[in-house]
């Protein structure tokens, strides 16, 4: 598939094509899926995210099966129990690896280099989870779910939604917490991963008194400059 | 614009790739996370405490299930005085200053906590209750004073209550009707109606538990039960799970807040802390904008570990 | 595991044993990442090599 010199009349202004064209120049599959990265990434802290990912993959799974026998089922089938308590630890592993993410793209200063939106997603991501969460935890239908919807209620009504996002309200919740929240996580994680690809992972926090954020001019080495890149 | 071959290319020009297989450390996470999840499942399984019913709390402690009762028919009870957005209590609603959302989203969910708590399940339960139909005409024939009058007398002797076979019974006093009405809501709470008419609240389907978890939550036994799991606010409990699992730690930065004066005290801790927390995660997402925030990872040298081989000079 | 937690206090601070080793395990975790060698790819082929397209 190669840009045409001359665009035929026939082509101009057609939607698809220009659609098409921006995604081969800006998510080429080369990129969203390399065999090659940076050799300076060694370490195990670029692990975290995957395992991350990993974790909400176990969520989503464990959740449809959950979501499938209802919401009673958990409660009085042994089997049920078994996969609620698969979800319950997918969940905490999710939180676990997510912050050691954070704390590992924190000191890695992973924003540079025009990568804030990266970032700014990220803490999004984090912050819609906790929400997530939150809703999964006052859908239960046992003491804790009452506890926590009782003493939540007060904080969402002092900020006046309350009426709006009622966590007494377990229709509500349970919808949110089954749909919604999915669609959202699950949209947030995709954009932020297609920006780690399309940006490549950031370069190490230059050494003081080397330039930190302009890229280095090409060698002289035609290596690096042809062929994918992470 | 430019291409993303091109940007990237221009980004690592100098820089040596080396192989590596994003779909095998994709499937090598999925598959250690499954059995990390396994292992963890099935040798601690996860928490599921059984929740209260009205009719287990009004069985449990009954005492506390009529006082609470009487407040709500007396107006006085936590939801009865809690401003929007359940009624227009003044002075009830958090604030800061002229900050008041709870105010201004209004009254959306509009709760009178005598007649929906106690009056019209006692209504329901009068048929053919000759003894409480005529109990419910004498309270309800009274006037506003004399009704109050009831309540006080009849709340301050359920300081002192007794809970005999099944019944709660207080000193000799002028109670009018109360006593009565109280002993048949107590009988339709034991009996498990009361649940079933909180939430049915005119509809066969029903799945919002706002009246029965509000009354629940205007009682102490609920409470109770939460501070035996160290669930309460000041101990921490956002934070914390029943039984022995770990419970959301990611909450801490929202708990520390309702342990620290004045928040401990203060009638608007939940604003203010709702609007302390959102106040920081913006500046987390804000981090590269923040000078010294965006600075702290060039002072503190963690990156030298993370990138050690980079700075050992083994580039080309 | 249904038996309500034991909680350490310190000052202001309460926590459950449970939350304490979550995070315990998280900063472990978190260090033994930056320190724990990571295999390399080191082969002659890959620092030179560049995939056809």
């Amino acid at each position: 598939m190669t840009e045409s010199a001359q665009e035929p009349d026939v082509d101009r202004g057609n939607w698809t094509l220009t659609l098409r064209r921006f995604l081969e120049r800006r998510l080429p599959l080369v990129h969203l899926l390399p065999d090659r990265q940076p050799y300076f990434v060694g370490s195990w802290v670029y692990v975290f995210g995957v395992v991350a990912i990993a974790a909400l993959l176990w969520i989503v799974a464990t959740g449809i099966v959950l979501v499938f026998f209802g919401p009673q089922w958990w409660h009085v089938s042994n089997i049920g129990h078994f996969v609620n308590a698969l979800h319950f630890w997918s969940v905490q592993i999710f939180f676990v690896f997510m912050v050691l993410h954070l704390w590992g793209q924190y000191f890695a200063a992973s924003w540079r280099d025009g990568r804030a939106p990266t970032w700014l997603i990220g803490v999004v991501i984090f912050g819609v989870s906790v929400v997530a969460t939150f809703t999964g935890y006052v859908a239960q239908q046992n003491f804790d779910a009452q506890w926590i919807a009782i003493n939540a209620k007060d904080a969402m009504n002092a900020v006046g939604v309350g009426a709006f996002f009622n966590v007494l309200n377990f229709g509500q919740m349970y919808g949110l917490h089954i749909l919604f929240f999915p669609i959202a996580v699950g949209t947030l994680v995709a954009v932020h991963v297609v920006l780690v690809r399309v940006r490549g992972v950031v370069k190490p926090i230059d050494p003081p008194g080397a330039q930190a954020t302009e890229p280095k001019s090409p060698t002289s080495e035609p290596q690096a400059s042809q062929g994918p890149v992470a | 614009m430019s291409s993303t071959a091109d940007s990237q290319a221009r980004y690592y020009a100098g820089i040596r790739m080396v192989p590596f297989d994003l779909l095998k450390e994709g499937v090598l996470a999925v598959v250690g996370v499954a059995v990390l999840v396994l292992i963890l499942a099935a040798v601690l399984s996860a928490p599921d405490s059984p929740p209260v019913t009205i009719g287990s709390w009004s069985q449990a402690d009954p005492v506390d299930f009529v006082t609470t009762a009487t407040a709500e028919l007396a107006g006085q009870s936590g939801t009865a005085g809690y401003g929007p957005p359940y009624n227009s209590t003044a002075d009830a609603a958090q604030a800061i200053g002229p900050i008041a959302p709870q105010v201004w989203a209004g009254i959306s969910t509009p709760i009178d906590t005598a007649q929906e708590f106690v009056l019209h399940p006692l209504e329901l339960a009068a048929t053919g209750d000759p003894t409480l139909t005529s109990a419910l005409a004498a309270y309800k024939g009274a006037d506003a004073t004399q009704q109050q009058a009831w309540l006080d007398a009849y709340t301050t002797a359920l300081g002192n209550a007794t809970v005999q076979g099944s019944e709660v019974t207080v000193a000799p006093g002028d109670y009018g009707p109360v006593p009565q009405l109280m002993a048949s809501l107590l009988g339709v709470a034991r009996s498990g109606g009361l649940d079933a008419l909180l939430l049915e609240n005119g509809r066969f389907f029903q799945t919002d538990f706002t009246r029965p978890l509000l009354f629940m939550g205007d009682g102490n036994y609920l409470s109770n039960l939460a501070a035996d799991q160290h669930l309460t606010g000041d101990q921490w409990g956002v934070m914390n799970e029943t039984g022995s699992y770990p419970g959301q730690t990611w909450l801490w930065l929202y708990s520390v807040w309702y342990q620290l004066p004045p928040f401990n005290t203060a009638p608007n801790a939940d604003l203010a802390i709702v609007l302390i927390v959102l106040t920081l995660t913006t500046l987390l997402a804000l981090v590269p904008f923040i000078p010294i925030l965006r600075d702290i990872p060039r002072w503190i040298p963690v990156h030298r570990l993370i990138w050690r081989r980079y700075y050992r000079g083994s580039s080309q | 595991m249904d038996a309500p937690a034991t909680y350490l206090s310190w000052g202001f601070i309460l926590i459950s044993i449970p939350n304490l080793l979550m995070i315990i395990g998280m900063i472990v975790l978190f260090i033994l990442a930056l320190v724990a060698p990571f295999p390399h790819e080191t082969d002659e082929k890959g620092a030179k090599g560049r995939r056809d397209d």
